[in-house]
């Protein structure tokens, strides 16, 4: 796996899943399944197809697929242009399957957030009135 | 010890500041003739509130002729917004749909 640049960084989320990983490998790498949990894409596992993620929100991911090892793990690029650099985001997601006997151990590591980098993918549209609605009453409390 | 965050807070707790700020990102760059036209106080009053907004990092200016032209400045709002906890929620809400999926695939 790769090291992130040390001024990155990363999120994880990981879960047990009562799935074998053959199952959830197929989740992860059928378009009409990834559209069904994650967004409505033009994936296919080849390493170096590039492929969009479209968001509900209207924004669109730029993405590349760079690792596929079948049943095990699975990595692509997770990008998001935009003219202000604090929202820019360049990510890579990593995927890793590990087979418990109870089904499946499922990591997700999306690394190479910078710092400065506060906002998440299409925060800029998404999270933008959920904020200011809280900003209301964090402010209440500041005075 | 005074910080970027303190200055921050600071501008936006004032209702009228932040009314002003909420306009801006709303409807992109004004001059303080269209702000003041839109806002309950008077004109001076406007360019001091932009004067601590613009101190804060909130918004930026520009002279154009005899006016000022004002825009919101979203990146000063970067620390007030924790990315990590935002997106590790948007996994945590996917893998939730995933597990929904893989039960309907046994079917």
């Amino acid at each position: 796996m790769t090291r992130p640049a040390p001024e990155t960084r990363s999120v994880i989320v990981e879960r047990e899943i009562p799935h074998p990983p053959e199952k959830i490998w197929r989740a992860l790498t059928q378009p009409h399944l990834i559209a069904e949990w994650l967004m409505k894409n033009d994936f296919k596992p080849a390493v170096g197809h590039r492929f969009n993620l479209r968001g509900d929100w209207g924004g669109v991911l730029d993405c590349e697929v760079l690792a596929v090892e079948p049943n095990k793990s699975l990595s692509y690029t997770w990008n998001f242009a935009h003219d202000d650099a604090a929202f820019n985001l360049q990510s890579v997601v990593t995927f890793t399957l590990t087979p418990t006997s109870t089904g499946t151990h499922l990591r997700m590591e999306q690394s190479g957030f910078r710092p400065d980098q506060k906002q998440a993918y299409g925060g800029a549209k998404q999270g933008w009135q959920q904020f200011l609605a809280k900003l209301n009453q964090v402010l209440a409390r500041v005075d | 010890m005074p910080n970027a965050h303190d200055s921050l807070f600071r501008a936006l707790a004032d209702p009228t500041r932040r009314a002003l700020f909420e306009r801006l990102c709303r409807d992109g760059e004004q001059t303080v003739g269209s702000l003041t036209a839109r806002a309950k106080v008077s004109q001076p009053a406007v360019s001091k509130h932009l004067a601590l907004l613009k101190q804060a990092g909130l918004v930026r200016d520009r002279h154009e002729g005899r006016q000022k032209h004002y825009s919101a400045q979203l990146r000063a709002l970067a620390p007030l917004i924790d990315w990590t906890s935002q997106m590790a929620g948007f996994w945590q809400s996917r893998f939730d749909q995933l597990e929904v999926l893989l039960k309907r695939m046994d079917q």
